[in-house]
Order: C-alpha cells, then sequence, then structure tokens
C-alpha cells in the first residue's frame, strides 16, 4: 500500500497562505474591535462633557431644581451624520424635562456617568447617565440627567475603517501569499538542483555529489553518497564476476574437448569414436550454452544500466562483417553489408553488436552452403538492422515462440546451439525502445529484423 | 363599509382639526390624481405662486394647503400623525424637533447644499433674516439707527415720543418670535438691553409679522423688533411708509424648512415638492421681490447670521430653559 505522494512545495506554500490568511483576518478583526472601542470612546467622551455641562448648570432654588441647559451641551452632539439626540432630567423621580422613559433616575450618586447601547425612538442609541445630590432645604435632592445619541456617525467612522482595515488586510494577504509562493521555491530550489544534476547524469556515473547543499539537506546528500558508493563497488564486481566466470568455465572445456580430439585420433575403434565424437558434441553444447548464458547475463545486467552513446550501425555491421568474412568463408557463404551511409544512434555499441552477431551467426549456421547472407542497415524512419539469408528459414508454427528462453526450432538438425540467440537480440532490441521482428522472405530464407529507436 | 367607516373617519377628523387652521385651501391640479396635504405657518397668500408653480410642474398632483401656527403644528402632528404629508414651517428649533424626535422621513434623492439640510430629512429652502421696521413718518428729522445699539440710544434720547409706539413679537404665543429672540439672546446681551428699553416704553405684543406692518403703516406703532422684512417690503400700501432695517451688528436669519412627515404614503410626490422647494426655481421664476427670498438667490454666500440646523437648537425647546428665558424676557418687558 503506498500512500499517495504529496507535494512538499505545495505544503510548504499553503501552510505559509493558510497563516497569511489567518493573520489577514486577525489585523482586520483587531482593527475593527479597536476602532469600535476608539469611536465607542470618543462618542462617550463627548456624552460625557454633555451630561457634565448640564450637570454644573443646574441649581437648586426652593427646594426646585432650576436647569439653565447651554447652548453648547447639545451642539456639542453635532455630527457629521447628524446624530439624533435625547436626554432626560430628572428631580428625584420626576421628569423634569426632556424624553420620558430614556432612562430612569437612580438612587445612587454617580458623578462619572454610567454607559449603556439601548433602543429608543426607533433607533440604537448611547446614554450616558449621572446622578447627584444637590444640598437644599430641608433635605437634598437628586438629580439625574441622560443624553442619549443615536449611532450612525459611530456606524459610519466604523464603516470606512473596516472598508480600510479590510483592504489593508486583503493587500497584506496578497502580498504574504506573494511572498510564501517566492519562499517555497527558493527554499526547494537546491533540492530540485541535485535532483537535477543527478538525473542529468550517465548510468556509470557513481561519483559522489559534491556541491554545497544547505545543512538541512546534507544528511540526504551524504545517504545518497554512500549508497552511489556502494552500488559503484558491487557493479564493478559483477562485471568482473561475469568475465571471470565466463573465463573459468570456457577455458576447461577448451582443455577437455582438445584432450578429446587429441584422443580421437589415437582410437580407432568406431563405437569408441562415436563416442568421443558425442562427448566432443556435448562439450560444444556445453561451452556454447555457458557462453551465451553469461552474455544473456551481461545483456541482462547491461540493460539496466543502459550506456547509450553516439555510435553508427553501419561501422558496427561493418566490423562484424569483417570478423565473420572467415567463419562464412569457412562454409561458402557470401557475408555480404547493405547500406546506404552512415546510421547514427544513441545506443549501447557492446549490446548491439551482440545482437547483431547472433543474428548473423544464426544465418550462417542455418543456411545451406554457396548463398548469400546479407546484412542491411537502413534508417526509416526507425533505424533498423536486417539479417537475411537463403535458407530453410523458421519454422512456421514456431516463429513466435522462438524468442523465447531456451526454445529452439524444430529444423535444427544436429545445428549446435543453446535457444538463446534471439532471446539476446530480442532484450537488445527491447532495452533500445525498440523490438526484434522474425520473418520468412517469399523466395525462401529467413528475415530477422533489429527495429531501434532513435 | 370598512372604506365608508375610514371616509367617515377621515372627515371627522379633518372638521375636528378644522378649528386648529387659521386657512384651509385645496389648489386644484388639472389632471389631479392624488392630493398631497401640507401643513404650514406660511399664509396662503404668500405661499400660493409656489404652490400654482408646483402644480405647473406636477399636474396630477394637487395640494391641500392648511396654515397654522408654528407652535400648533407640533399639537396637530402629535394628535394625528397621518393628517398630512409635509410640513413647512419658519420654526426652524420645531421643525428640528419634528426630525430628531424621528417623525421626518429620510429623503436621499433631495441634493440640497450641505449646510441647509439635516439628516437628509430637514431641509431649508429660505434666507428670511429678522428686521428692524420704523415709520417713516415718525423718524423724518431723526438718524436712522442702523444697529441695535442706535436703536437703543435713539429710544432712550425721547421715551415719551416712543411710549407704546414700539412693538415686537409675543415669544410665548409666536414660535418664530421665540426662535428669534433666542438667537438674539445666544449672540448678544444687546438683546436683554433692548428689552429692557422696550419694556420700559410699554411695548405691545404681536402674534405675527403682518399685524405689525399693518400696525406701523397706520402709524399705530413707530418701531418693530424682529419683523420678517420681506413681508413689509411687498406689500404696495405700506412699502412707501416704512423702512426696513437689517441690523448691521448682526442679522438673524431664518430658514423656512420642510420636512415630509415618516407616516406618508405619498413619499414620491412630496419628495418632488422638497426638491422643488429646494431647488429655488420658484424664486426665478416668480415676480420679483417676493416675500420668500430662497436660498442662495437673494444672497450668495449665505448671510453670517443664519441660523444652523443642528442639535443646539433643541437647547430653548427644554421646558426648564423655556420657563427660565420667559421668566427673564417677561420680566425685562412686563416693568
Ligand atoms: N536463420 C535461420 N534459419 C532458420 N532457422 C533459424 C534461423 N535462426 C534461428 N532459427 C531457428 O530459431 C531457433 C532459435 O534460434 P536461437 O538463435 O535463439 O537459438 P540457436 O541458434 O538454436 O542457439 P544459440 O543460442 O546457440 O544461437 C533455432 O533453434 C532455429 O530453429
Ligand atoms: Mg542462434
Amino acid at each position: 500500500m503506498n500512500a499517495k505522494p504529496r507535494s512538499l512545495r505545495r505544503r510548504l506554500t499553503l501552510t505559509l497562505i493558510g497563516g497569511a490568511a489567518v493573520l489577514a483576518i486577525l489585523f482586520y478583526m483587531v482593527i475593527r474591535l479597536y476602532a469600535q472601542q476608539i469611536a465607542q470612546q470618543s462618542q462617550d467622551r463627548i456624552l460625557e462633557a454633555s451630561v457634565t455641562s448640564l450637570l454644573d448648570a443646574a441649581v437648586v432654588r426652593d427646594g426646585q431644581i432650576e436647569l439653565d441647559v447651554p447652548y453648547a451641551a447639545f451642539a456639542m452632539l453635532d455630527t457629521p451624520a447628524d446624530d439624533r439626540v435625547f436626554y432626560a432630567i430628572y428631580q428625584d423621580q420626576t421628569l423634569l424635562s426632556g424624553y420620558a422613559g430614556l432612562e430612569g433616575a437612580t438612587a445612587q450618586t454617580r458623578r462619572t456617568p454610567a454607559f449603556s447601547t439601548r433602543d429608543f425612538a426607533g433607533a440604537q442609541v448611547r446614554v450616558a447617565t449621572v446622578t447627584q445630590t444637590l444640598p437644599a432645604n430641608p433635605r437634598p435632592v437628586s438629580l439625574t440627567i441622560s443624553v442619549a445619541q443615536t449611532r450612525d456617525s459611530l456606524a459610519g467612522t466604523l464603516l470606512t475603517i473596516s472598508i480600510n482595515a479590510a483592504v489593508f488586510g486583503g493587500a497584506f494577504f496578497l502580498l504574504a501569499a506573494g511572498m510564501a509562493l517566492w519562499t517555497s521555491a527558493s527554499t526547494l530550489r537546491p533540492l530540485r538542483q541535485i535532483a537535477e544534476s543527478v538525473a542529468r547524469r550517465g548510468p556509470s556515473d557513481l561519483r559522489p555529489v559534491t556541491r554545497t547543499v544547505p545543512t538541512e539537506l546534507s544528511p540526504l546528500v551524504s545517504s545518497l553518497n554512500a549508497l552511489m558508493t556502494r552500488l559503484n563497488l558491487s557493479l564493478t564486481q559483477s562485471e568482473t564476476f561475469i568475465a571471470e566466470a565466463a573465463h573459468r568455465v570456457r577455458t576447461p572445456l577448451a582443455t577437455v574437448r582438445s584432450h578429446a580430439e587429441v584422443t580421437l585420433m589415437r582410437v580407432d575403434k568406431d563405437e569408441n569414436r562415436q563416442a568421443l565424437r558425442a562427448m566432443i558434441r556435448a562439450i560444444d553444447e556445453s561451452s556454447r550454452a555457458a557462453g551465451q548464458l553469461l552474455d544473456h547475463a551481461m545483456v541482462t545486467f547491461r540493460r539496466d544500466q543502459l550506456e547509450r552513446q553516439d555510435i553508427d550501425l553501419v561501422a558496427i555491421c561493418s566490423d562484424i562483417v569483417d570478423r565473420l568474412t572467415p567463419v562464412a568463408d569457412m562454409m561458402d557463404l557470401d557475408l555480404m553489408l547493405v547500406d546506404q551511409g552512415p546510421v547514427p544512434v544513441k545506443a549501447d555499441p557492446i549490446l548491439i553488436q551482440n545482437a547483431v552477431r547472433n543474428l548473423v551467426d544464426n544465418a550462417l549456421k542455418y543456411s545451406p552452403p554457396d548463398k548469400v547472407v546479407r546484412i542491411i542497415v537502413a534508417c526509416d524512419p526507425d533505424p533498423t538492422i536486417t539479417v537475411t539469408d537463403q535458407g530453410i528459414g523458421f519454422p512456421d508454427d514456431q516463429i513466435d515462440m522462438l524468442s523465447n528462453r531456451f526454445q529452439r526450432g524444430n529444423n535444427v538438425k544436429d545445428t549446435v546451439g543453446s535457444g538463446l540467440g534471439l532471446t539476446i537480440a530480442q532484450d537488445v532490441a527491447e532495452a533500445h525502445g525498440g523490438h526484434l521482428e522474425l520473418k520468412n522472405l517469399k523466395g525462401g530464407g529467413a528475415c530477422a529484423v533489429l527495429h531501434l529507436s532513435h | 363599509m370598512r372604506g365608508l367607516a375610514f371616509v367617515a373617519l377621515i372627515l371627522w377628523a379633518g372638521l375636528a382639526r378644522a378649528a386648529d387652521f387659521e386657512e384651509r385651501q385645496v389648489f386644484d391640479a388639472p389632471e389631479a390624481t392624488q392630493t398631497l396635504r401640507v401643513l404650514s405657518s406660511t399664509d396662503t397668500d404668500s405661499f400660493a405662486p409656489v404652490l400654482t408653480g408646483f402644480i405647473a410642474q406636477n399636474p396630477s398632483v394637487s395640494i391641500d394647503y392648511a396654515v397654522a401656527g408654528s407652535a400648533d403644528i407640533v399639537d396637530i402632528i402629535a394628535q394625528c400623525g397621518d393628517c398630512f404629508d409635509v410640513v413647512i414651517s419658519s420654526a426652524m428649533d420645531l421643525q428640528l424637533k419634528l426630525a430628531n424626535d424621528g417623525l421626518a422621513r429620510r429623503l436621499p434623492d433631495v441634493d440640497p447644499s450641505a449646510g441647509s439640510q439635516w439628516r437628509q430629512s430637514l431641509f431649508g429652502f429660505t434666507h428670511e433674516p429678522a428686521t428692524i421696521v420704523l415709520n417713516r413718518a415718525a423718524f423724518a428729522g431723526r438718524p436712522m439707527p442702523k444697529t441695535r445699539q442706535e436703536l437703543i440710544e435713539a429710544l432712550r434720547a425721547d421715551p415719551e415720543f416712543f411710549r407704546g409706539k414700539v412693538g415686537t413679537y409675543d415669544v410665548r404665543l409666536s414660535g418664530l418670535g421665540y426662535l428669534f429672540a433666542t438667537q438674539d439672546a445666544r449672540t448678544s446681551e444687546t438683546y436683554w438691553r433692548l428689552m429692557e428699553v422696550f419694556g420700559s416704553l410699554g411695548a405691545l405684543l404681536y402674534c405675527c409679522s403682518g399685524a405689525m406692518i399693518d400696525d406701523l403703516a397706520q402709524g399705530d406703532l413707530f418701531v418693530a423688533y424682529n419683523v420678517l422684512g420681506s413681508y413689509a417690503a411687498t406689500r404696495p400700501e405700506t412699502r412707501e411708509k416704512v423702512t426696513i432695517i437689517t441690523p448691521t451688528d448682526f442679522a438673524t436669519t431664518m430658514m423656512r424648512t420642510v420636512l415630509v412627515l415618516d407616516t406618508t404614503s405619498q413619499a414620491e410626490a412630496a419628495t418632488n415638492l422638497v426638491r422643488y422647494l429646494t431647488s429655488g426655481i420658484w424664486a426665478e421664476t416668480d415676480r420679483p421681490g417676493y416675500p420668500l427670498p430662497a436660498i442662495g438667490v437673494t444672497e450668495v454666500p449665505p448671510p453670517a447670521g443664519v441660523v444652523t440646523l443642528e442639535p443646539g437648537l433643541l437647547v430653548y425647546l427644554d421646558a426648564l430653559k423655556r420657563s427660565l428665558f420667559l421668566g427673564a424676557w417677561s420680566s425685562a418687558l412686563e416693568q
């Protein structure tokens, strides 16, 4: 069970943007709350000034309160939004003047006003109330004054501040979001650069990464380097192992074969000669099988570490022709290279060589003497190497399975072979993004096409 | 049935109110589909040209024009909130109180200059200074007083000549008189000295500008204080007999204000009327020297002494303040 991979950059960006959003909202709310308090305070201060000026204007005459309302007491309540003004003046529990029902008289003395917010005359109002006891004969009188004001101007101020706060919050958020994108990109840049530089390397380039990296990445890079060192070691070991194994198997077999041949010359008894020939043939089979097995192992190994180089298919093929012409001559076969100028490809030359050699080997093995074997190198549109002969051709009923491992045809008679040649050719073709095509020619003869891609 | 009862109720309400009104007249529109009910402190004669001008522009709106004293207007509205659609009054303080108490509708569509409106519900549309009007014959050979101080000196110089020949508003009866008096008192102490001189000369007290100007023209009065000068200026029969003086020390200037009652069911027609009044078109098209000088038509910039629409106007309406003021006023005038 593999969890869906998560992008580090996306997570970082989202976290930063989310943080910015939270901060922006917090900023907006704090400003609003603060503005609300300030606006409320300034309204309260004016109400307090008004109610105090009324209180100061009160005098008691013959046990009756006289209050010469100062013009400023109400004039100071003028606001840009023309807020409505209400007031009530009580002597003890009796309304002397103003609006009934605004606020009841309270008994306790309060020189600093008590503020409250409530509905009055169809609007929300802020009320400031003071109560004071004035000395008088025969007994002191209590004076309660309330001044109230609607909150239209306050609401207007708040709206303006809210809009400004929202604009600033939004701008802050956009800025922070931009910075979050930039930060996450630049933070992860070293990581991407390392990945790119490692990906750009050739398959056999297992040198340690030496560029200076941020401290957070150095554990990753040093374990990567350790891993590559180990890998390099084991690869070198495998390659030498394969070469060593081939050598170890073939050398004793060659020795045994030469002994058998010498013995064959000495013995005269027909049945002994028969047995020796069977022995030599078995040795040939084993030697061939060992060689092909090791080649196959080599192909499998190189396929995983494909090392593409700029090579010319024609050059490779003409090299093979040069090497195999003596063999062909011995079999009275004519080996021909057909080409129309160089065919450059990016490929592993050792693998291509191996595949073509196996195909040519088949053509030489399975065709009768005095025939022609052609190697045709073409490039339309993909590069191909075609090997044709004029022999018996592939067995039609087996043609689809011939490239399976150890699969030999029923047409082999006593030809030595292991059934791995076409498997190798096919693996090489697939390693280069192509495939192996087998068909029989109309006029007789087999045709094997190694399709490669650029 | 219910509709009939409703009509009956309205008729009854109308009859019951009839006694409160000084005048009531319907100005019919040619294609009348609705009738706008206007309660005003301005007499019908003075306001008729404005109303006919409005009807010419709005031929579907008839106007039922009722006139009452500015103080009575408050009582009428208090008793029957939905008997009228529009209230026009010269008592700015009482109008402001109506708006402050939430009886006036906000008219966001009306766009007057900022100084002449309050809460977008109370709109001033005239500038009318309080003046000193003198009987020209009585002052023949005497220096014409240009300020209150000069008036005091003129009166003191010849008390026997002026005794019983000076007059002003009875501020206990007239809302406009009270507004002028309180604003004068707020502005300068000279007012009180003038009232003391008036009291010592046995001043006559009037309910309205019209009556004062009549008496001036007939020679029963030599000096009238705080009269709407524009009234005197437009009456052809009085024009030659009086001299109108706008005091140069300070001239308390009142704005006639209009508001639309919140209970109205004809908000659009009412808004149109307010727009018509605040536009000042009526003053431009009508005869020159029309008694109501529209804002901005007669003087640009507005005169210095204009009473502003602000909560401070509520101060003199306070019961305690009013009784103190009236007490002081009475003791100054009734010596
Ligand atoms: N050119 C050819 N003509 C006819 N038959 C062929 C030809 N090439 C291959 N074959 C058939 O395909 C079979 C598989 O070929 P492959 O090369 O894989 O094995 P091999 O040649 O038998 O053994 P080796 O591994 O030694 O090459 C052969 O056994 C043979 O029957
Ligand atoms: Mg073969």
